[in-house]
């Protein structure tokens, strides 16, 4: 099992702010996750409509697209922050 | 301050916090620091049209990622002592939202590593701002600007 995370609209889109979910061998990277994530329905597919815009993070650092989540203990997905 | 040569403080919070207190506490007890460049961010209401940002963050991830940017700042500009506290929460127009306090033995360090910290905090930091109407409305998700994106590059 993987937890993941997720932040302003893509947790309101989503409808939950985390969730622990067993992830197919064929997930390797970020961007795996995004398509697998957007397969489960409709308010997945919504949240994250334009991947390149979701950030994503392992263990709580920044990570690109392509960075594996072999081992990953918590994947965060979020749009572009704004704070400051 | 034996051993501990350039401290660094990272908080979030939802109170408020007094950049006065801040500054004294990085200062305090040292005399080699010659400039401290406080800089606050406020909450606007946009000519009138909001009643309150709110501020979501990622527990944990946000405190580190502030920490990180600011052991980067230390070593570039060779702080003496670097202060960074964002707020979270409902904040009303005219209320603090961020403090960044940077000590340095001379000013254009201190004005940098103030100016390095926000322009990284703005776009790596993981906080969000909501807005709130001042009719009442929910004003949905401040959208990340590209002019931020510019301002981290040109330290690049």
């Amino acid at each position: 099992m993987t937890k993941l995370v997720y932040f302003a609209w893509v947790r309101e889109r989503i409808g939950k702010g985390e969730e622990n979910i067993d992830l197919p061998a064929s997930v390797k990277t970020g961007a795996d996750l995004l398509r697998h994530l957007k397969s489960l329905g409709d308010e997945y597919a919504h949240a994250l409509e334009h991947e390149k815009v979701i950030r994503i993070a392992i263990n709580q650092e920044h990570v690109e697209h392509d960075e594996p989540i072999l081992g990953a203990r918590e994947i965060a997905l979020f749009p572009p922050m704004t704070g400051g | 301050m034996a051993g501990v040569s350039a401290p660094v403080i990272v908080r979030v919070q939802k109170d408020d916090f007094d950049a006065t207190v801040e500054a004294a506490r990085l200062t305090g007890g040292r005399t080699d620091a010659g400039a401290v460049v406080s800089f606050v961010g406020l909450c606007r209401d946009e000519g009138g049209r909001l009643s309150a940002l709110e501020l979501e963050h990622y527990p944990g991830m946000a405190e580190a990622e502030i920490g990180r940017i600011c052991q980067l700042a230390i070593a570039r500009f060779s702080l003496l002592g670097l202060t960074a506290i964002h707020r979270v929460g409902k904040i009303a127009p005219g209320e603090n939202i961020v403090l960044v306090i940077a000590v340095a033995p001379h000013r254009h360090a201190a004005f940098d590593g103030a100016s390095f910290v926000m322009d990284y905090l703005k776009t790596s930091a993981p906080f969000w701002k909501k807005e709130h109407f001042a009719d009442g409305r929910d004003g949905g998700w401040v959208d990340a600007k590209e002019s931020d994106d510019r301002a981290r590059e040109k330290w690049a």
